[in-house]
This record gives C-alpha cells, sequence and structure tokens, in this order.
C-alpha cells in the first residue's frame, strides 16, 4: 500500500491574533515513520491537535486517506483509525491498568454500550486487552492503579491506549518526554515494532531517536514548515541547523 | 425581589418600572461582581457569596440601628468588615480548595450557606430586618416627567461609579495587571514574580466587600432575612453565567438585563413569576454557553 | 476463557530486563507475573515476596469477575432491610422513607458518582416522576405498577430532553442549566394550581392493592415491601450497568473526559444515555413517595432538597451504588434523631458535617471504609 493517508492542505489555526499554524501542507505517506521536528512553541502540538480534531482549523483541509475529515468528531477519526499519545499522559487514575486499556478495546470492539453483561464476561476483548499489555511489558502491574505505577510505566499506558485502539495512523506526541533514556529505548524498540501497515507521525526532540527511527523528517518553526525531507538531507540543511539543531546535530 | 412599592392604583409608567429594573440590576451587580472575579480568577464556584451579602446586610442593620451611625457612614464600614471576614475564611479555609474539583466547591459553599443560616437565626431570629433610610435618600423626584424613587437613583448612580472604579482598577492599575495576569495564566504570573496569593485573598477580600455592601443596600430593596444566601443565590449565579466569569461588563449587563426582566415580569405578568427568568437565563446558556462575555477560560 | 495470549509484533526478547529497579511492590495483591515457562527473561527474582505465580489472562479475568460478583459484605447488607422489617415495625413509615430516598440518591450517583455530571436539579425527576404517579392515580388508574411505569417513562423522557443541555458548557454552565430547569419546574408546578395542587400538594391518589393483592395499609406494612423491592429491583439493574463496558466506560469519562474521544467514544451519547437512566430512576423514586405517602408536595421539587440530595451522596460516598444507600440512611435517620430537637441545631451541625467531609474525607464513609480495610491489609483488587 503506497500513497498519501495522511495530509493537510493550506492548514491555518488562529488564536485571536496569534497565529499557530501557518498554511501547513503536511503528507504523510503509509507505512511511513514521519518524524516532526522543531523548537519549543514552534506549533507540532497543536497540528497533532488539528490533525486529530481536538481543535477546529481557522481555515484548510485534513484528509485521512484521502477523504476530508476536517469537520469530523475526534471520536469518528479514532474510528477511521486516526489514533494519537499525548504529550503529557492522560490517563485514567483510579482505573486499573487492566481497566484502561480494556477501555480502548472495549472501544474499539464496538462494546462501550453494552450495559448488560460484566466486562470481565467479554472474553475476547479481555484477552485482546492483555495481548496489548503483554507486548508493552505492562501486565506485572495490569492490576495496579494507574495512579500507583512508576512513570515510566504510565508512559507506557499511555502509547498502549493508543495501541489497543489498532491504529492505521499513529501519532506520538513526545512518546519518550520525561521517560529515563534506558526506558526510551525499550519504548522506542517497541515503536519500531510496529508492523509496517501501519503509519506513524511522532513528534519528539531526542534527535538521536530522531535520526535512528524516521524515515522522513518534517521541520516547523512558528507553525510552519521550514524543511522536509530524508534524515540526511534535513541533518545537512543549513537553516535547519541555524534555526534549531545548532551544534546538537551527531548524525 | 419586591415589585415597586408605588402609587397605589394607579398604573405604572413603564419607564419607571424600566429605571426601577435598572436599579435592582445595579444592586445585582454590586453582590454578584465579586462572584464573578472569584469564578473568573480562581474557577472556584462559590455558592455561598451571598452570606457575604448577608452578612453586609446585618452588620448594616446594627450599625444604622443599635449603633446609631449615619447611612453613608456606614456602608464603608461595613465593606471594610465583610472584607476582613472574606480574607479570614479564604486564608483558612476556601485556599485549601482552589484545586479541587467543582463539585467539591459547591459542596463545600452549600455547607457554608447552611452554617451562615443557622448562625444568623440564632442571633437574629428569622424575621425580616427593619431599615429606616435616611431622609434624603426617601421619596420620590420626576426629574424626566416619569416618577423615580431617590433611593433607586442613588443605587444607579452608585453602582455605575463602582462599575468604572473597578474597570480603572482592573485595567489602569498595577494592581489590574497583576489580576489579569493571574487569571491568565497563575503558574507563569508566580514565575514571573507576582504573588499570586495575595493577588487571590485581595479580589477575593474586594468581591466580599462589594457583596456586603450590596447586601447593606439591598435591605431597603430586597429586604433581609436569613433565607437570603438560598432566595438570591440563583439570581447572583445567572448574573454570573450569562455574563460570563471574569467580566465586569458583563456582570454589569446581565445584572441590568435580570433586573429589568425580574421588576418588569413581576409586574406586568405577575401569575407567571420567577418562570419567565429562569426561562431567559436556559435559553441564553444553551446558546451561548461561555455567557454573553465569557473568557472561554478552561475551568 | 484463560489461555496463551498472542503476543503479535512482540519485540524480540532481551536476555535481562532493563530499566530501573523495580520498586517493591505492596503485598496486598498478587501481582500478574509471566509464568515462568513462557517467557524465561522475566526473572523471578524481581519479586520474591510475591504469592503463586499466575498465568496472566487468567488472573485478571478472575480479578475482574471477582469484582462482579456479589461479596459476602452485599448479600450481608441486603439481609438489613429484612430484618428491618421484623425487629422494627413501629418505623416502617420511615423505613420506607428511606428506601424512596435511598432510590433518589442512587440514581443521582449514576449520573454523578459515575459519569461526573455536577447536577443541581435532579429534584426535577423526582417531581415528575410523583406528579405523574400521582395524577395517574388521582384520576381513576391506580394500579401501582403502571404508576411507576409512567413516571419512569415521563422522567426519562425529560431527561433525555434535557441531556443535551446539559452537555454544552462548563461545569458552571451546567449546574446553572440544571438548577434553572429545575427550578422553572418548580415555579410552574406552584403556579398551576388546578394540575398540582399548588402549595396544598396533591392528593385524592386511590391506590389500587398491589398485584391486586396487597392493599396499602396505614401502618406501611405494604408500603415498606413495596419500595424495598422496587429499590432493590433497580439497584440491582444499577449494578449490572456499571460493571458492564458502558459503566467501565462512563467511569473514563468521569475520570477524564478529554481522553475519552482520542479513544474513539461518542461521549455525549454516553452520557446522554445515563443521565435519561437517572433521571427515570429519580421518576420512579418520585411516584413511590407520591403512591406510598398519597400525597405530592410542591417543595419535592425545591432547591433545599437537591442540596440535601449531595449531602447524602458525598456522605455515603460516590461513585459505587453503596454509598448512596448508605449516607441517605445516616442523614435521615440523623435528622429524625436531631432535627426534632433543634431545627437550627441541625442545620449548622449538618452545614459543618459537609464542610469537614469536603477538606477531610470526600470520599465519604464508603471511602473511608475501604482506606481502613487497605490499611489493615484487605486483600482484593483495588477499586
Amino acid at each position: 500500500m503506497s500513497g498519501v493517508v495522511l495530509e493537510t492542505r493550506a492548514l491555518v489555526k488562529r488564536f485571536g491574533s496569534f497565529v499557530a499554524t501557518q498554511d501547513v501542507a503536511l503528507r504523510v505517506q503509509a507505512g511511513a515513520r514521519h518524524a516532526l521536528i522543531g523548537p519549543n512553541g514552534a506549533g507540532k502540538t497543536t497540528l497533532i491537535n488539528l490533525l486529530t480534531g481536538f481543535l477546529e482549523p481557522t481555515s484548510g483541509e485534513v484528509l485521512l486517506e484521502g477523504v476530508a475529515v476536517t469537520r469530523l468528531a475526534q471520536h469518528r477519526r479514532v474510528q477511521r483509525g486516526l489514533v494519537r499519545t499525548f504529550q503529557i499522559n492522560r490517563l485514567f487514575a483510579d482505573l486499573t491498568v487492566l481497566e484502561s486499556v480494556l477501555l480502548a478495546v472495549n472501544e474499539r470492539r464496538g462494546l462501550g454500550a453494552r450495559f448488560w453483561r460484566p466486562v470481565a464476561g467479554h472474553a475476547e476483548a479481555l484477552d485482546e486487552a492483555c495481548a496489548v499489555l503483554e507486548r508493552m511489558r505492562l501486565l506485572d502491574v495490569a492490576q495496579q492503579r494507574t495512579r500507583d505505577i512508576a512513570y515510566g510505566k504510565q508512559r507506557l499506558l499511555e502509547i498502549a491506549l493508543a495501541l489497543a485502539a489498532r491504529p492505521r495512523v499513529l501519532l506520538l506526541d513526545e512518546p519518550a518526554a520525561g521517560v529515563p533514556t534506558a526506558e526510551s529505548r525499550e519504548l522506542f524498540e517497541t515503536i519500531a515494532a510496529l508492523p509496517h501497515e501501519v503509519t506513524v507521525l511522532l513528534i519528539e526532540h531526542d534527535m538521536d531517536l530522531v535520526f535512528r527511527y524516521a524515515d522522513r523528517i518534517s521541520v516547523l518553526v512558528g507553525g510552519a514548515v521550514l524543511a522536509e525531507g530524508e534524515p540526511a538531507a534535513i541533518a545537512r540543511d543549513p537553516r535547519v541547523k541555524e534555526v534549531y539543531l545548532g551544534e546538537a546535530i551527531h548524525g | 425581589m419586591a415589585p415597586p412599592a408605588g402609587r397605589p392604583g394607579a398604573g405604572y409608567a413603564m419607564l419607571t418600572v424600566l429605571f426601577d429594573g435598572i436599579a435592582s440590576g445595579m444592586l445585582l451587580f454590586l453582590i454578584s461582581v465579586g462572584l464573578s472575579v472569584t469564578l473568573g480568577l480562581m474557577g472556584f464556584v462559590n455558592l455561598a457569596h451571598g452570606a457575604f451579602a448577608m452578612l453586609g446586610g446585618y452588620v448594616g442593620v446594627l450599625l444604622l440601628g443599635p449603633g446609631g451611625l449615619p447611612f453613608l457612614a456606614a456602608l464603608p464600614l461595613v465593606m471594610v468588615v465583610v472584607a476582613l471576614a472574606g480574607v479570614v475564611l479564604e486564608r483558612l479555609l476556601y485556599r485549601r480548595l482552589y484545586g479541587a474539583t467543582h463539585l467539591d466547591q459547591v459542596l463545600f459553599s452549600i455547607g457554608l450557606i447552611l452554617m451562615s443560616i443557622a448562625t444568623a437565626v440564632y442571633i437574629f431570629g428569622d424575621q425580616q430586618q427593619p431599615l429606616t433610610l435616611p431622609a434624603f435618600l426617601r421619596g420620590q423626584i420626576a426629574p424626566l416627567g416619569f416618577d423615580i424613587g431617590v433611593y433607586r437613583l442613588f443605587l444607579v448612580v452608585l453602582g455605575l461609579c463602582i462599575a468604572l472604579a473597578l474597570e480603572w482598577l482592573v485595567q489602569r492599575t498595577r494592581f489590574g495587571a497583576r489580576l489579569r495576569a493571574a487569571v491568565d495564566n497563575p503558574r507563569a504570573a508566580r514565575g514571573m514574580g507576582i504573588d499570586v496569593d495575595r493577588v487571590f485573598t485581595i479580589a477575593f477580600a474586594l468581591g466580599s466587600a462589594l457583596a456586603g455592601l450590596g447586601g447593606a443596600l439591598g435591605v431597603e430593596v430586597l429586604g433581609l432575612d436569613p433565607g437570603f444566601p438560598v432566595k438570591y443565590i440563583v439570581y447572583f449565579l445567572i448574573v454570573v453565567a450569562v455574563g460570563g466569569s471574569g467580566s465586569i461588563l458583563g456582570s454589569l449587563v446581565a445584572a441590568l438585563i435580570l433586573g429589568i426582566f425580574d421588576v418588569a415580569g413581576k409586574y406586568y405578568l405577575p401569575e407567571v413569576g420567577a418562570f419567565v427568568i429562569y426561562a431567559v437565563m436556559v435559553a441564553m446558556l444553551i446558546f451561548r454557553p461561555q455567557g454573553l462575555f465569557g473568557r472561554g477560560r478552561a475551568h | 476463557m484463560a489461555g496463551p495470549t498472542e503476543a503479535v509484533g512482540a519485540p524480540p526478547a532481551p536476555a535481562p530486563r532493563h530499566g530501573p529497579q523495580r520498586a517493591p511492590e505492596p503485598a496486598r495483591e498478587p501481582a500478574l507475573q509471566h509464568a515462568p515457562q513462557h517467557a524465561p527473561q522475566h526473572a523471578p527474582q524481581h519479586a520474591p515476596q510475591h504469592a503463586a505465580q499466575h498465568a496472566p489472562p487468567g488472573a485478571a479475568a478472575a480479578a475482574l469477575a471477582r469484582a462482579a460478583r456479589w461479596s459476602w459484605a452485599e448479600r450481608a447488607f441486603w439481609t438489613l432491610p429484612v430484618l428491618a422489617y421484623f425487629a422494627l415495625p413501629q418505623h416502617l413509615v420511615l423505613l420506607a422513607q428511606i428506601a424512596i430516598t435511598g432510590l433518589f440518591c442512587l440514581s443521582l450517583d449514576l449520573i454523578l458518582g459515575y459519569a461526573g455530571i455536577v447536577s443541581l436539579g435532579h429534584t426535577a425527576f423526582f417531581g415528575v416522576g410523583a406528579y405523574a404517579a400521582g395524577l395517574l392515580a388521582s384520576h381513576g388508574h391506580g394500579d401501582p405498577l403502571l404508576g411507576l411505569a409512567c413516571a419512569a417513562a415521563c422522567a426519562g423522557l425529560l431527561g433525555y430532553a434535557s441531556s443535551f443541555l446539559v452537555l454544552r458548557g462548563s461545569d458552571l454552565t451546567r449546574l446553572m442549566v440544571t438548577l434553572g430547569v429545575a427550578m422553572m419546574l418548580y415555579e410552574a408546578a406552584n403556579k398551576l394550581t388546578d394540575i398540582t395542587g399548588g402549595v396544598d400538594g396533591l392528593s385524592g391518589m386511590e391506590l389500587e392493592p398491589l398485584f391486586g393483592r396487597f392493599r396499602f395499609d396505614l401502618v406501611g406494612r405494604t408500603a415498606y415491601i413495596y419500595a424495598v423491592a422496587v429499590l432493590f429491583v433497580l439497584f440491582w439493574l444499577a449494578r449490572r450497568l456499571v460493571h458492564s463496558p458502558f459503566g467501565l466506560s462512563l467511569r473514563g469519562i468521569r475520570l477524564n473526559a478529554g481522553r475519552m474521544p482520542a479513544l474513539g467514544t461518542p461521549v455525549n451519547r454516553r452520557l446522554c444515555a445515563i443521565y435519561t437512566v437517572g433521571a427515570a430512576y429519580a421518576g420512579v423514586a418520585g411516584a413511590l413517595l407520591a403512591q406510598t405517602t398519597q400525597f405530592v408536595a410542591v417543595d419535592s421539587l425545591a432547591f433545599p432538597r437537591s442540596a440535601e440530595l449531595l449531602l447524602m451522596l458525598v456522605l455515603g460516598g460516590s461513585g459505587n451504588l453503596y454509598g448512596a444507600l448508605i449516607g441517605t440512611t445516616v442523614f435521615m435517620v440523623g435528622r429524625n434523631l436531631l432535627a426534632n430537637i433543634n431545627p437550627q441545631f441541625w442545620q449548622f451541625w449538618l452545614g459543618l458535617l459537609l464542610v469537614l467531609i469536603v477538606l477531610f474525607a470526600r470520599d465519604g464513609i464508603v471511602g473511608a471504609a475501604r482506606r481502613l480495610r487497605r490499611r489493615l491489609g484487605g486483600n482484593g483488587p483495588p477499586s
């Protein structure tokens, strides 16, 4: 499968007089590992919010697999396979890890509105949830409340929730944020192991990880796309170096 | 709120009713603006705000009656007393709940209401408190061809002055700038060296003082009994919800609209009563959930 | 149900486990470990203090299933109404009131404790249900169960219609809209005296015997059994609901409403649904009151009732159904004992109690009991 799965056309977002997103034309190829980098405040998370419907654009279009989804509600985009994670964990503090993932799995399986049989009575959903937990190495804390597990595990849970929705296009907002280096390697291995039918767009600051993992990079500065291309090209681009990478570049 | 006391039998000119509505609205504004500020500023749903107004009413009655103070001298004193009460309560109790859920704040303030009502009944009994206005505020005049109560004129003028003073305070003074910064982004404000806690306390005290003033001024128009906080809390909340929390202009406009509709409604459609008020409020909130001038602050 | 899970796309197993030392887990629950023969890299030295190692899906499923089963404490709880019938025959009228108010409080717990909807207007549905059943009975259709069904339908319909209002805006807007609708109904009930009886209340209801056999007697025996039976049936239904996937999604909405759409949940639809159910339950409670007292008073719609209801729920602890019943019982018994001594006294201490609960014991009686049990080393999944 090739082609553009996620695309924006002339996407603009204004907050009063502040322009957070300027005329962004992004194209993410199927199966890509596309990274979005840029200095703080460049509007990366805003872009993700616009892509997922968390925010409504001032003007412009968002297309998912060729279909315009600009006016589509968040949950409908998720049902079409566009799933995101949050930079700051948005978890369910009092639910156990298993319950949280089960919640996501239930929604995916269309069980969310079933009100008669208890949760444990839906065996397939339970199995699927456990499979996700196992993949994310969270089975050992499955019975603990989210508020009681370590931050690194919570971050894994944040991603597990997204994976439970079986995304076709996965938007990761700084997945390794706040996670110690050793664990973030593990995290990225999990992401790298995702099948190639899943397209990944990720925001990340750790350049090591970006250059190791991504096959395409877009650089966002001041809400507009400064440069886009393969990692090697981006690493060499003088404008990018000047604006963002500075001497921090290692690749 | 009681309909305007008027010439028995004679129909009131619509303008008089309008003016009375404006006066009522001013009173509502005075009491509610503090609630709007605390809600817009701290995101705190303080249903007990009416209790501060009630406190002001009782202090006013005490100062004017047994205290024997002249009317205009008693008013600032009322504000000081209520402001002090506000500071004490804010530091001791309210402060602990700034981060709490709105439900918790609602429950907490309901608890305070109950305590204040019980205390008022215990000290003052549950009858209406009488208040005698000074001679220069009694009676009616007709400067523009229709009757205007002197006291109500006084209320309108005073209310406008205070509204202007508040706008000046918020827009033109350093304190106002700090207040606005703290509203927009408390964390950033702290980072800039603004003592946000102190700003909150002062704002709370100011809001309570204004409520107390409104309560004292309102004894003549709204009456005063221990049920005051519960009877009128809905009105105050309407002003804040419709006007948009945190907006002084919004509170003023909403309070005026509410005052006019309430007085006119009670006068022209007495069978329908307060139903109109609630219907108008619900309708407005359906179409503009953030209020007329709401800031859309994420609560 | 149990069985080997498919580790789809699992990363190749690294030899020793990376990562920081896992903090020692409290011994209170059996941690889930991969059974050693499945995954040799998960060395058991991480958790020597834990009990037997279970195959993960089995243990997880078992724990969830356990939560859905009726515990011994629950069974014990439901013997109390039966015992009360025999032990306190002279208080059956009060006890019936407690059961009815408990149902009302339960309906609030469904929307507040589970879905997180802050409403000050829940009395509207109670009142609508009461008047629906009352009017039905006073116009010749005295079958109690028909009255209940009608009340549930009317209140549910009103709930459904107003649920769209409830979803818009912030917490304050929601509070005001719910309060506004309730006050509108209160004013309407006050003014439409030919229908509702106004301040004097609705009377003249003729209730037929229940099932054609059990007459409503003055002592309140039939009323009590009727109220408790209805309460139990509806409680059982609610319990199924909260343990279902729907119930889980409601808890998710309450805990983090912003996350739910990102999981694919049509949040508004769920909230409308539970709001409607809560309204219907409240309507049934109102109908029960009308039928057992054969009178409907307008002040059942007034604001202080809303405040009292919230207090009962918070006192018992929201979000677990039993808190609603416990809080109601404690509150009403307390009020009965104390309010007659001195109403102001009662009101003051009530206010103080509310303030203290919010500041120090937010999860109410049930929450405090749970924390106590946990500290005493009880076993069982956290919830």
